[in-house]
């Protein structure tokens, strides 16, 4: 059965401009907020799509972010164009990173990211093309 | 504790949203990382950083930070006080380092 949305909206990032980044995350968390969601969930759904936005703006050239929300449950789908992620499970790795050194000045290039937005999810799931691009699957229980 | 008593007893410089001091500091969290911060600081923290970056401001807005403290001299660019003011995150300054920056606000909050 396909619940009915209480909000869905896809938000276009572009790669390397760090000058808006986190707008996405902000306003949906505003929404979710204003929805009447608990903190933690608030929270979750913040990080999870603050590091989603963030690596589409460091590693992709440009992407996309939708978000669905139901009553018990937020999806979250980051996909990108981009150089995809040759080894997933190393990406994954805390600490690993493959950020530049302007990234790095900036304070990101942690390693920490897909790992925030794994604690973050109930679901999460990275699909992903060398060469072509990176989609992750992310979803939020609300219960 | 207030951010006001914590800036006035730590003679900290406001940068911006001096309007905005008055509210309750629940404690802080000191770091230059980015998704450290986001994944560990909590809501209503003062944020202690090296940073001076436009960035910071999104990361102490979505973590509902009281404030940002930049140490060791930094200064905000002018991004980041544009941003700060839009957003309402006072951003203060010092010359003191971090490590005495955190001893020190941790005495304050404990008592
Ligand atoms: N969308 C993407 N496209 C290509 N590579 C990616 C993408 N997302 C992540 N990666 C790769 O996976 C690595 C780990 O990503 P993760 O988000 O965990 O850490 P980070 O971005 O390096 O640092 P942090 O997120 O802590 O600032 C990246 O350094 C990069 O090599
Ligand atoms: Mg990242």
């Amino acid at each position: 059965m396909v619940p009915t949305l209480k909000y869905k909206n896809t938000f276009p990032v572009e790669g390397g401009n760090f000058d808006n980044a986190g707008v996405i995350s902000l306003q949906i968390k505003n929404i979710i907020r204003d929805m009447g969601f608990p903190d933690d969930i608030q929270r979750r759904a913040a990080i999870a799509i603050y590091e989603s936005e963030l690596n589409i703006i460091s590693y992709a050239r440009a992407g996309n972010i939708n978000v669905r929300i139901a009553p018990h449950l937020i999806c979250i789908d980051a996909a990108d164009e981009g150089p995809g992620i040759e080894d997933i499970d190393r990406a994954m790795k805390d600490g690993y990173s493959t950020a530049n050194d302007r990234i790095r000045e900036m304070g990101f290039g942690a390693g920490m990211g897909l790992s925030n937005i794994k604690k973050c999810s109930d679901k999460f799931e990275i699909i992903s093309e060398t060469n072509k691009g990176t989609h992750l699957k992310i979803l939020i229980d609300i219960n | 504790m207030t951010l006001i008593s914590l800036v006035k007893t730590l003679n900290l410089t406001v940068r911006c949203c001096k309007e905005k001091l008055d509210c309750n500091v629940t404690g802080g969290y000191i770091g230059d990382l980015l998704s450290d911060v986001i994944a560990n600081s909590d809501k209503g923290n003062v944020w202690i950083t090296r940073q001076s970056h436009q960035n910071i401001v999104a990361v102490a807005e979505l973590k509902e930070h009281a404030g940002i403290i930049l140490v060791r001299g930094r200064e905000p660019e002018e991004e980041t006080l544009e941003k700060a003011v839009k957003a309402g995150i006072p951003i203060l300054s010092t010359a003191l380092p971090g490590f005495e920056v955190a001893g020190r606000i941790y005495e304050l909050i404990k008592r």
